[in-house]
């Protein structure tokens, strides 16, 4: 075990001898913007771990780590570590957990403090934990990059967006089975030799849109979903019992708003606070600098999808704030806050009236901007077919898919209705 | 050849088939059976009998909840239910504007016209006739004794709506003081009905021909009698269809046309195929027992913890009562002087506790008669006050007292109990032989031993049967370790996965079990829980139950022989213990009077304060007990005609929630220039009202607020409410606009806040999301707040940049010049320092003067919109009348930040942490933390307020309120609380 040494607040830090000696175990989430994250960590000498386990057992680990009550998502992730530190694979004395932390006044901002007690109640106290944020809460002196990493991290989202987007748009329409997989293998692969460089962005875009649209699809009408909600729950398997798959096996597209329009918005509610309240004026540099490092990147990879005619092209950041601004003021921003609000009128607006709307049973944000407003859209736009989801440890997966299967008959008879 | 259309519809407690005929569309075959949890055989059996009459080509379609994974796998057509309804709907009855149909577990609406939309309960919602179901064996009725006394009701109680575990917490009480069946079956069908309007509508209005199906719409008349004249319907416009329970089954046999066709036989083998196919897949739990000699030794491990009997018949001498008034059981013990066992009584009560209480009683005293004298009497549970008043017995005691008496006696070093009975799960820790902390279950978890038996009846056993066959389950399966609702629909996909009764008997075990371990006690560890574990309550005698505990916690434990009488042994030790001298006697009525007892109930409203409790008086009658009155539902002393309250117990002026109550309520409206604005007085209003309606009011408007929350309140907003899961202080906010529009307010002031004022005592300041932003909400789902103005601003009073905010927004919405509104804002920020120093003081003198007067203060701490009588149900003059001193959170004033384990950045929360960690400090200040249901946020502050009491070896005490209106657990706790900290 390498030394525990604490800072002033009395958190154990991740060391610099601790990069060399400790596996890092990570969360998943996403599972392309995961891999790139955990290869970039590897080239860095980081030992990581992706955890990819969906054992039921997560569950009750969770349930027994941490309060009944806490949603859902911290519950999993929580549980999902825990899981990994009994199978045994790992040295106790040399492993370390990388938690993310948002900072907002939701009850997110807490999951890192969750964990240190589950650790705390089993006896683990000397297992580090690593905050991964973007606000440059909790430093560890073992876990710092130079710029350059930094710029490859950033890469991360919009490529892993552009990716999970083609391959959303051409999977349900491919001729042979697999392709599209095997095309975010590949482009996977290809990004991580040339280290997620974001110097030749414009044409390692377009290159990879061009890639997609060679695959052979034959484009016939299908049910097209849209799966917005809290981020844990909108984007991990383990958090919506698979949601995608069951889509895809209902021989529907799946359209997931990506990551890009969340970390713009992370930065963009900052400004939005700092302007209003006069805050820590500082900070909002950074904020400022967050916003316009990615809206560039989105502005670029919405013109490489534009290049393909048969894209749907995902709206820029504005656009969906514009949308958003005439159901909830731009200070709502716990949580999802209006980007939620804002996802759901923008993808009515593209046509998709199809929307799931995915939370943690009782999450505080949803309450408001998710199942709130829903309401107040159908007022405007009276034939979007929205369905609201909540997920939790007890919520049982009949009741979820009955309801989804509601919102896929209807939208199968409108199908049916616009191709008559 | 004629050709069929066959519907099937399995649901989650019944199966539907129709058939018809492909040509002519009428129906030539149907059948509706429950299914006991067997929903694949039975409806293959009711296939192959419709085979009979369907004797030529078919075409087939699935439809129900339990029907889902049966076609997938069998590769059959699947309907969704509420697209079948409207099929059959639209083409069996044409012209119907809106459709209700409640199913065993699931309730709809249909809007066919004026925009097309279909919804389904929430997955919280709990069922309707399942519910029905459940609430029939509550009350001991079959479903059509149920109906028929619905029709002779006086007055409707409220009921909570939203889930079948609160319905019951509400309904529980009612009948322990002594309300009338007739009344309460029709309130139940009442509480459905404001479910579907409030739960399902959701303010879109039921109007036109509305149709109604399902089957407890078509089979209880009285439900239906509620609905049209709750929707003001006549006969033109309520349509109850012939067959509405076979409307899903008609809807998917129509749908079926055109697919593929089949012979029913062909079929059936489909079935029978995917059944063998799929039969092992499911993960299991492992069994409870491997062998039966496993469980011969563990009944003969479990067979020595016993208790002497002697004879009654021959017994001469003193005795001793104890009994056990329970929310579903009512127990006696009658002991000799050796703690020898004379007689015992374990009986279902029924609801009705006084009849069942006074046949025993006159039992007893004939039996006695002359031989044995009964020396002294105790009465404890749910039931105890009633009991005690009635029957005049000696002692009244807390439950925790009761069993922790009892438990000793089996193991004198126990230090830990947990108790599952059928309503309520205690646990509590024991150090030292006080009790250091006490563990109930929250409303929400109810999942005890009454739900096991509902389940058991539901499918067709007896609890014991139903217990037996999950012993040797060979693989119980996994329900999760929620509420009973998601336990019931666990249940439903278990059933789905073809599961066997035996297993799903042993996974509820399993699953009560888990429910206690970790919701209810939150351990993971069996030495948390201690070295000498007693476990009692009725449940525990379920072999199933004391397995499944012992294997989760891997540790043996001690259940007494008595384990469900311990409430009523522990009483009748108390008494024994209690007893004066040794030829005392007890005061328990006389063999003549308790023949002569009779009781009347009737309900009154208590109108003597804002809490306008709904009492029940009853009166006894007979002997010497005539006219004598027993006052019940209560939260204070006041309609007990005691003023200011009992001895010892202080007034309102020991009472911060009184007071503060009092400071808001005196911002009063003043005449000005600028018209009227409205502030909803909800969520944070209840801290900043003396800011805004100073703010306004100086700014000339006449300001006037919603007043304090009712339950009447809450139901003229509950139409509105999108999210159900959302905490009760939120939902109130709705009523609260419904007020001031009532009022003819048309400009409604609440502005949205992120953030709250900085007192400094933690790493942020922010409001939870709720608070922050609820009226972005309410402007979105309240539909007459489009036609006036409703101004939610972020104008954050915390912020430097207020005034200049503030100038500018009042001079662009109102015109009022910036020297006006900057004058206005010093006011406002003096007013809300004048109330917060108000508070402060009102703390430093009410401490003072407990410790000079030597009295137990309590921190009842949550947050500011606690101090509304609707929400905290008047838990501090329960405190009050118990003799307490009773201070909020914010009556300390803000000190340092003290250091927590979590990230603090919440305004109310620092003052939480702050709080536990003043009263960590000191003797004689105990803190309760007051947690709304829904609250996301305290599942984090309740954790750590804990760890901070914990530490410095107080007792954490926690009281989650919600819409119910129960006290009794609280009072439980709270009497527990005081009980060992006064010890």
């Amino acid at each position: 075990m390498a030394e525990l040494i604490y800072d002033e607040t009395g958190r154990l830090l991740f060391t610099e001898e601790m990069r060399r000696e400790y596996t890092i175990l990570v969360p998943m989430m996403l599972p392309v913007h995961m891999t790139f994250l955990v290869k970039i960590l590897r080239e860095q000498g980081f030992r990581v771990e992706l955890l990819t386990s969906t054992s039921p057992a997560i569950t009750d680990l969770g349930l027994q780590s941490v309060h009944n009550d806490t949603c859902y998502p911290a519950l999993l992730v929580i549980g999902q570590m825990m899981e990994a530190l009994e199978s045994g694979k790992y040295d106790m004395d040399k492993v370390a957990l990388i938690i993310t932390q948002t900072g907002g006044g939701c009850r997110a901002s807490n999951y890192i403090h969750l964990l240190r007690k589950a650790l705390q109640k089993r006896g683990w106290s000397h297992i580090p934990v690593i905050s991964f944020n973007l606000a440059g809460m909790e430093k560890n002196p073992g876990f710092r990059f130079s710029p350059k990493v930094y710029l490859e991290m950033l890469g991360i989202v919009v490529y892993a967006d552009l990716i999970m987007n083609l391959a959303n748009q051409t999977r349900p329409y491919e001729l042979r089975a697999g392709d599209a997989d095997a095309m975010i293998e590949r482009w996977t692969q290809r990004l991580l030799e040339q280290k997620l460089s974001v110097r030749r962005l414009s044409r390692t875009l377009a290159a990879i849109t061009a890639d997609f649209a060679a695959i052979p699809v034959r484009r016939e009408p299908k049910v097209t979903v849209g799966v917005v909600g809290e981020i844990y729950i909108k984007y991990a398997a383990l958090g919506n019992n698979n949601l995608e798959q069951l889509l895809a096996d209902e021989g529907c597209e799946v359209v997931v708003p990506g990551l890009l329009d969340f970390v713009i918005f992370m930065g963009d509610h900052h400004l939005v606070d700092t302007r209003r309240y006069r805050i820590k004026w500082k900070k909002g540099l950074v904020s400022a600098l967050i916003k316009v490092i990615f809206s560039f990147f989105q502005r670029r990879l919405i013109r490489a999808i534009r290049q393909v005619p048969s894209y749907r092209v995902p709206a820029d950041f504005g656009i969906i704030k514009r949308l958003a601004g005439d159901y909830v003021s731009d200070g709502n921003k716990m949580g999802e806050g209006w980007l939620l609000t804002g996802e759901i009128v923008e993808l009515i607006h593209a046509g998709i009236g199809n929307i799931i709307c995915t939370q943690p049973f009782g999450c505080l944000p949803n309450h408001i901007v998710g199942k709130g407003m829903i309401r107040a859209i159908r007022g405007d736009h009276p034939d979007a077919n929205i369905v609201c989801v909540d997920y939790d440890p007890g919520a049982t997966r009949t009741n979820q898919e009955n309801r989804i299967k509601l919102m896929l008959s209807v939208a199968r008879e409108r199908l049916t209705e616009k191709s008559a | 050849m004629t050709k069929f259309h066959i519907g099937v519809d399995v649901g989650s407690t019944t199966v539907k088939v129709v058939v018809l005929d492909a040509a002519t569309g009428e129906t030539v075959w149907r059948e509706y059976r429950r299914h006991h949890a067997k929903s694949r055989e039975t409806a293959a059996e009711m296939l192959r009998r419709a085979a009979a009459a369907a004797d030529g080509p078919v075409t087939l379609a699935f439809s129900g909840s339990a029907a889902l994974k049966l076609t997938a796998a069998a590769a059959l057509p699947f309907v969704q239910e509420v697209f079948a309804t409207r099929l059959a709907v639209q083409e069996r009855l044409g012209d119907v504007d809106a459709v209700v149909e409640l199913g065993g577990e699931d309730a709809k609406i249909l809007f066919l016209t004026g925009g097309m939309e279909e919804r389904m309960n929430g997955s919280c919602a709990g069922g309707t006739g399942a519910f029905i179901d459940q609430m029939a064996a509550l009350l001991s009725l079959s479903l059509e004794e149920l109906d028929a006394l619905s029709f002779r009701h006086k007055q409707i109680y409220p009921i909570a709506s939203r889930c079948g575990v609160f319905a019951k917490s509400d309904i529980q009480p009612l009948l322990n003081q002594g309300a009338v069946k007739e009344d309460i079956a029709a309130s139940i069908y009442q509480s459905i009905v404001s479910q579907t309007i409030a739960g399902l509508a959701q303010g879109r209005e039921i109007k036109g021909r509305v149709c109604f199906l399902g089957g407890p719409l078509t089979f209880l008349k009285g439900l239906r009698v509620r609905f049209t004249e709750t929707l003001g319907l006549d006969e033109n416009h309520a349509v109850f269809p012939d067959q509405a329970e076979y409307y899903v089954a008609i809807g998917a046999a129509l749908r079926s046309r055109g697919t593929e066709e089949h012979t029913l036989p062909g079929v059936l083998e489909r079935l029978e195929h995917a059944r063998r196919q799929e039969g092992e897949e499911q993960e299991a739990l492992p069994p409870l027992f491997s062998s039966e000699e496993e469980y011969e030794t563990f009944r003969a491990r479990h067979a020595k913890a016993t208790v002497p009997a002697a004879d009654l018949e021959s017994y001469e001498g003193g005795a001793w009562l104890g009994i056990d008034a329970g929310s579903t059981t009512t127990k006696l013990v009658l002991m000799d002087g050796n703690g020898r066992l004379l007689y015992s009584y374990y009986a279902p009560n029924n609801g009705e506790p006084l009849p069942v209480v006074r046949a025993q009683l006159i039992a007893l005293r004939e039996r006695c008669a002359g031989r044995v004298t009964i020396r002294g009497t105790a009465v404890t549970g749910y039931g105890e006050e009633l009991l005690k008043n009635a029957f005049a017995a000696d002692h009244g005691i807390v439950e925790t007292t009761a069993h922790h008496t009892a438990a000793r006696a089996f193991d004198p070093a126990v230090d830990f109990i947990i108790d599952i009975g059928g309503q309520d799960m205690k646990c509590f820790r024991l150090r030292r032989g006080v009790v250091d902390s006490i563990l109930l279950n929250e409303a929400c978890s109810s999942g005890c031993g009454s739900f096991i038996e509902t389940f058991a009846g539901a499918l067709g056993y007896s609890a014991a049967e139903f217990a037996k066959l999950g012993l040797f389950a060979k693989r119980p399966v996994s329900l999760g370790s929620r509420c009973t609702v998601f336990m019931n629909s666990s249940v439903k996909q278990a059933q789905n996965d073809g599961a066997g009764v035996d297993d799903i008997s042993a996974g509820l075990s399993v699953s009560v079990v888990k429910n206690a371990v970790y919701k209810v006690i939150r351990t993971r560890n069996a030495k948390d829980l201690g070295e000498h574990i007693v476990v009692q309550g009725g449940t525990f005698l379920n072999d199933a139950i004391l397995r499944a505990f012992e294997l989760e916690i891997g540790h043996s434990v001690t259940r007494p022989a008595l384990a469900g009488l311990m409430g009523a042994y522990g009483a009748a030790l108390y008494a024994r213990e209690h007893t004066a001298g040794a030829d005392a006697e007890s005061t328990l009525l006389s063999l003549e009077d308790l023949r002569a007892f009779s009781c009347e109930s009737k309900s009154a409203r208590c109108g003597r304060c804002q809490n306008r409790c709904r009492l029940t008086v009853s009166t006894f009658r007979g002997g010497s007990q005539e006219g004598k009155k027993y006052i019940s539902g209560n939260r204070c002393e006041a309609p007990l005609g005691l003023p200011g309250g009992p001895a010892g117990g202080g007034g309102p002026a020991d009472d911060a929630y009184e007071y503060k109550k009092d400071l808001l309520l005196a911002c009063a409206p003043r005449p000005g220039k600028r018209g009227k604005v409205g502030l909803p007085l909800g969520l944070g209003m209840y801290e900043l009202l003396p800011f805004w309606h100073t703010l306004l009011t100086e700014l000339g408007f006449e300001v006037h607020h919603s007043g304090l929350s009712s339950r009447e309140l809450y139901l003229t907003g509950q139409h509105t409410i999108p999210s159900d899961t959302v905490c009760y202080p939120a939902k109130l906010t709705h009523g609260h606009i419904e007020a001031l529009l009532a009022q003819g307010i048309d400009t409604i002031f609440y502005p949205c806040l992120p953030y709250n004022f900085d007192q400094g005592m933690g790493d942020n300041h922010y409001n939870c999301p709720v608070v922050a932003f609820y009226p972005e909400l309410l402007t979105a789902n309240i539909p007459q707040l489009g036609k006036i103005r409703c101004l939610t601003p972020y104008l954050a009073p915390h912020a430097k940049t207020f005034p200049g905010r503030a100038a500018k927004y009042f001079r662009e919405e109102f015109g009022i010049r910036s020297g006006e509104t900057k004058a206005a804002v010093r006011k406002a920020y003096e007013a809300y320092a004048a109330y917060q120093e108000a508070v402060w003081s009102f703390g430093d003198q009410a401490l003072a003067r407990a410790a000079d007067e030597g009295r137990e203060t309590v921190i009842l701490a949550g947050r500011p919109y606690h101090i509304d009588p609707e929400v905290n149900h008047g838990i501090h003059k329960l405190l009050r009348s118990l003799g307490c001193v009773v201070l909020s959170e914010d009556c300390l004033r803000p000190g340092e930040k003290v250091p927590v384990k979590v990230l603090n950045q919440w305004t109310y929360h620092s003052r939480l942490y702050a709080a536990a960690t003043f009263a960590a400090a000191r003797d004689r200040v105990q803190l309760v933390q007051l947690i709304s249901f829904g609250c996301g946020l305290d599942a984090i502050t309740s954790d750590e307020v804990k760890d901070i009491l914990e530490r410095e070896g107080k007792i954490y005490t926690l009281i989650k309120i919600d819409e119910i209106n129960n006290l009794g657990a609280a009072k439980i706790r709270l009497r527990s609380l005081l009980e060992a900290v006064r010890a």
